[in-house]
């Protein structure tokens, strides 16, 4: 008998498309690692001059020689801009999603799943535009103006005068733009629960609603949960479509405090300022800075949200995202 | 024995129970349709905004033309911005296609390990990144180095952009194809590149393909790495190493101008750009997945769809 010996003799060729493969892998923490070197080294400046106070304060003063800058506004717009627009678009996604895969007849599933997959496709600049130029104007004289009408200036939330562009428009346009994302995520995660899971319900009697209740939503819940995450870094880093609608105040007016007021966040500052500061020096490092706050940010909710999906996978094989 | 009031008690228990349990489910499945029309309507108005007055901003000069001066009586075109994404998604593509499907190989076929797991996680994580970062990073690396702004730099930034799509979906796309069309390849004596290059990649052709298509889609769209690295510019394309004008940047600076002309031009640009990017979802949808089902629902489960 002749000993066969798949590995003896292997062609160099062999070994070196593996290590192509593996340098192509490593490219990937490779970039990561350079954008955390870059963000740090390109912000350096504005660390050593501002400290601390650059996450705690709010100056933003781009003027030569009492230059002073301070992120906390932009980090408080970011999560008051994104937290609005996760509580309205959560309810909503989940709607969607427990109507196309539970109750829509087959009719309707088909088109209507394939139009919100489509509206995840589409960029996020023409939100943007379609929010300046068509929807502002709605909200503005549909919402806006009512709400101020009827609780006025006495109110905090509803003072300053609606304009249209401020943090309930980019809110609302952020939330229409990530439904689409976690709306198909969590109805491909409701169609994974076995179907065994809802027979047994039905058969001890229950309705719709209560089969939902019982044996989907228990099974597809950290899935749900990952869904919801990964639509929160989505919304936290979107830039484009809330840079046009935000209305862009810098300083200590860009903390949120009216509705109606014009905020900023983190992305959308540097989308803005972007083009003065250009040139360098403590503006520009002052941005960097901003992006690697960004970066921290979405680093974490994402790696979270990837650690919860992982333990899905793991618990039931059933409810994948990954 | 249960007595006739035992059993009248208990049928009226029973209705109420059943009928309160009933209504609380109309009421449910109410809401759910109530939330299914409130979120559908503006997802549906902004296509039909964007189809009816981009429609209207059509014109052959419209693609064509370079820029008039702003404000003035001759809009122009958006000529450049168009000949600008159709480079940058080319050479894009030319950067991040070949090093995401290396990728995806090792992923799929040397990945099974710790190193795997790891590349695997963190490309994961690169995929959901604010794409403004990568923008301010490829500012940062290659604009402030280099001393202006790019056609290369912009094109390095959007495929940070692709290349995490493109490498999951080639190591789901290969990770379809059975595991004895490979050990048919070994028994040949076939080596283990040339399985992977000839046998694995032919199978899994249609899950690739899909895979770089939708990665080109998504980031045709993208502008936040643009604004950092390409600048914009009014003229047809100098040179790699000068700035460029793209559609989604055009359509940002469009929109910030005050002048009727340069909305009608926003909306014909974002018609224009919307077409090319439902063009090739939908285009992918019919084309290529009708045979994989498979690969199509894989990829849908991980959100790049």
């Amino acid at each position: 008998m002749m000993a066969i010996n798949m590995k003896k003799g292997s062609p160099i060729t062999d070994k070196i498309f593996k290590y192509v493969a593996i340098g192509a892998a490593t490219y990937v923490l490779a970039i990561i690692i350079m954008i955390v070197v870059n963000l740090t080294t390109g912000s350096a400046q504005v660390w050593q001059q501002e400290g601390i106070s650059f996450l705690t304060g709010s100056d933003w003063n781009s003027v030569e020689g009492r230059e002073s800058y301070g992120a906390a506004p932009y980090i408080m717009g970011t999560l008051v801009n994104a937290g609005i627009a996760m509580a309205i678009s959560i309810p909503l996604s989940f709607g969607i999603a427990m109507f196309l895969s539970e109750l829509a007849p087959k009719l309707l599933k088909t088109p209507l799943a394939m139009v919100i997959e489509l509206l995840a496709a589409v960029p996020s600049v023409v939100y943007g535009l379609w929010g300046l130029l068509v929807f502002r104007t709605y909200i503005q004289d549909w919402i806006e103006v009512p709400l101020h009408n009827l609780f006025g200036d006495q109110s905090i939330i509803f003072a300053g005068t609606p304009f249209g562009l401020d943090i309930l428009t980019a809110s609302i346009v952020l939330a229409i733009m990530i439904i689409p994302t976690i709306a198909s995520i969590s109805k491909e995660i409701m169609l994974a629960v076995p179907n065994s899971q809802r027979e047994a319900a039905y058969m001890l009697g229950a309705t719709k609603w209560e089969v939902f209740r019982l044996a989907v939503l228990p099974y597809s819940k950290s899935g749900l949960i990952g869904a919801t995450i990964l639509g929160l870094g989505r919304a936290v880093g979107e830039t484009m479509a809330v840079t046009m609608l935000i209305g862009n105040a810098t300083g200590a007016a860009a903390f949120p405090s009216s509705l109606f007021g014009p905020g900023q966040t983190l992305a959308s500052i540097m989308a803005n300022e972007f083009a003065e500061a250009s040139q360098g020096g403590l503006h520009l490092a002052a941005l960097v800075g901003i992006g690697l706050i960004l970066f921290i940010m979405a680093f974490a909710i994402n790696v979270v949200a990837h650690l919860l999906v992982a333990r899905v996978v793991k618990s039931h094989e059933g409810a994948v995202l990954a | 024995m249960i007595t006739v009031e035992q059993r009248a008690e208990f049928r009226k228990h029973f209705r109420y129970n059943v009928g309160r349990r009933l209504v609380l489910d109309k009421v449910v499945k109410c809401v759910v349709f109530l939330c299914v029309v409130v979120a559908v309507v503006p997802l549906v108005a902004i296509l039909i905004n964007v189809f009816t007055n981009g429609a209207a901003a059509l014109s052959w000069d419209f693609l064509t033309q370079i820029p008039g001066a702003v404000g003035s009586d001759e809009p122009g075109g958006i000529g450049p911005a168009i000949q600008g994404t159709i480079v940058l998604l080319g050479l894009s593509s030319l950067i991040g296609v070949p090093i995401g499907v290396m990728g995806g190989i090792f992923l799929s076929e040397y990945g099974n390990n710790r190193y795997g797991r790891t590349v695997r996680f963190f490309n994961d994580v690169l995929a959901e990144f604010p794409t403004i970062v990568i923008g301010v990073f490829t500012f940062v690396l290659i604009v402030l180095t280099v001393g202006n702004f790019s056609v290369w730099a912009g094109s390095f930034a959007l495929s940070i952009v692709m290349l995490p799509i493109v490498m999951r979906t080639t190591e789901e796309s290969l990770k379809l194809v059975p595991v004895t069309y490979r050990e048919a390849g070994y028994a040949l004596g076939i080596r283990r590149w040339r399985v992977v290059f000839t046998i694995v990649l032919s199978g899994a052709k249609s899950g690739l393909i899909t895979g770089i298509l939708l990665s080109v889609a998504r980031i045709a769209g993208e502008t936040a790495p643009l604004v950092f690295t390409i600048l914009g510019s009014s003229q047809f394309i100098q040179g790699l190493d000068g700035p460029i004008d793209a559609l989604p940047l055009r359509i940002w600076r469009l929109s910030s101008l005050p002048y009727d002309s340069s909305v009608t031009q926003g909306w014909g640009a974002a018609f224009v750009l919307i077409i090319m990017v439902l063009a090739i979802n939908i285009g992918v949808r019919y084309v290529f997945l009708q045979k994989k089902g498979k690969t199509f629902m894989k990829f849908k489960k991980m959100g790049v769809i």
